[in-house]
């Protein structure tokens, strides 16, 4: 049961070349750990994001994978370099199935 | 080798406070050796080189802000070594990562370490940890 995830990326609109420049994203998201119990006392089975990518122009910038103990609504920040202008994608990969995409555009000026 | 009534008693006394430790606790002890070595392959595991950021006290367990840092690394893998699973995730760095920090938030289920581990890109391991005071847990239950 994956409704209303909703990713939120913050890159900045320009850089220059080569420049560090932190990224940081927010998907909504429960992450269900399979650990929870509901009132009957029947596990909550696990639902959880258990990838994530960044990739710029076909380029690796972060792969993570994620387990139960990262806590609801994933946050992650890092920092990347830009060589030309072009997209950020970041990709987020679900237990169902799902992936949610993004992406960013910067400009190097 | 005789045995007196006396190391009776204190190796009945040992069996018992052994059997008395949560099983919980051992098998989650376990499970922290088991990943690190899948990760480490068994290779030596230095101290240098890897900085861990975690507050001391973590008011709520659901979501304790967590950052890692090590220049030079691969890969980083975090794990919780008092959670029910500890495998918390394992950070990649890719070729434009600018550098090998990250900064994301976890779940806690109580007071615990908190382990970093990184992979250098010459195949060396490092590690850091810190426990992290946890008022309310974050595993529900």
């Amino acid at each position: 049961m994956a409704t209303g995830v909703k990713p939120r990326v913050r890159v900045p609109k320009s850089a220059s070349a080569g420049e560090a420049i932190t990224i940081k994203t927010l998907i909504s998201h429960q992450m269900e750990s399979g650990q929870r119990k509901d009132k009957e006392g029947n596990i909550i089975p696990r639902s959880i994001i258990n990838r994530f990518t960044v990739d710029f122009d076909g380029e690796n910038v972060i792969d993570v994978a994620l387990e139960p103990a990262i806590s609801t609504n994933p946050y992650f920040e890092f920092e990347a370099t830009v060589p030309a202008s072009g997209s950020f994608v970041f990709t987020w990969y679900d237990d169902d199935g799902d992936i949610y995409t993004e992406e960013k555009a910067i400009t190097v000026s | 080798m005789q045995l007196t009534r006396r190391d009776a008693l204190a190796l009945g006394g040992a069996a018992l406070s052994l059997a008395a430790l949560p099983m919980r606790a051992l098998a989650a002890t376990d499970m922290v050796g088991e990943a690190i070595t899948a990760f480490t392959g068994g290779a030596d595991v230095g101290e240098r080189g890897i900085t861990l950021t975690a507050p001391e006290i973590a008011e709520n367990g659901n979501t304790v802000p967590i950052e890692v840092d090590a220049p030079g690394a691969a890969a980083i893998m975090v794990l919780a070594a008092g959670n029910p699973n500890p495998d918390v995730g394992t950070f990649n760095f890719g070729p434009l990562a600018a550098s090998q920090f990250a900064s994301t938030r976890i779940r806690l289920a109580g007071t615990q370490d908190v382990i970093a581990i990184a992979k250098m890109a010459d195949g060396s391991f490092v590690r850091a940890s810190q426990e992290v005071k946890v008022t309310i847990g974050g595993c529900g239950g």
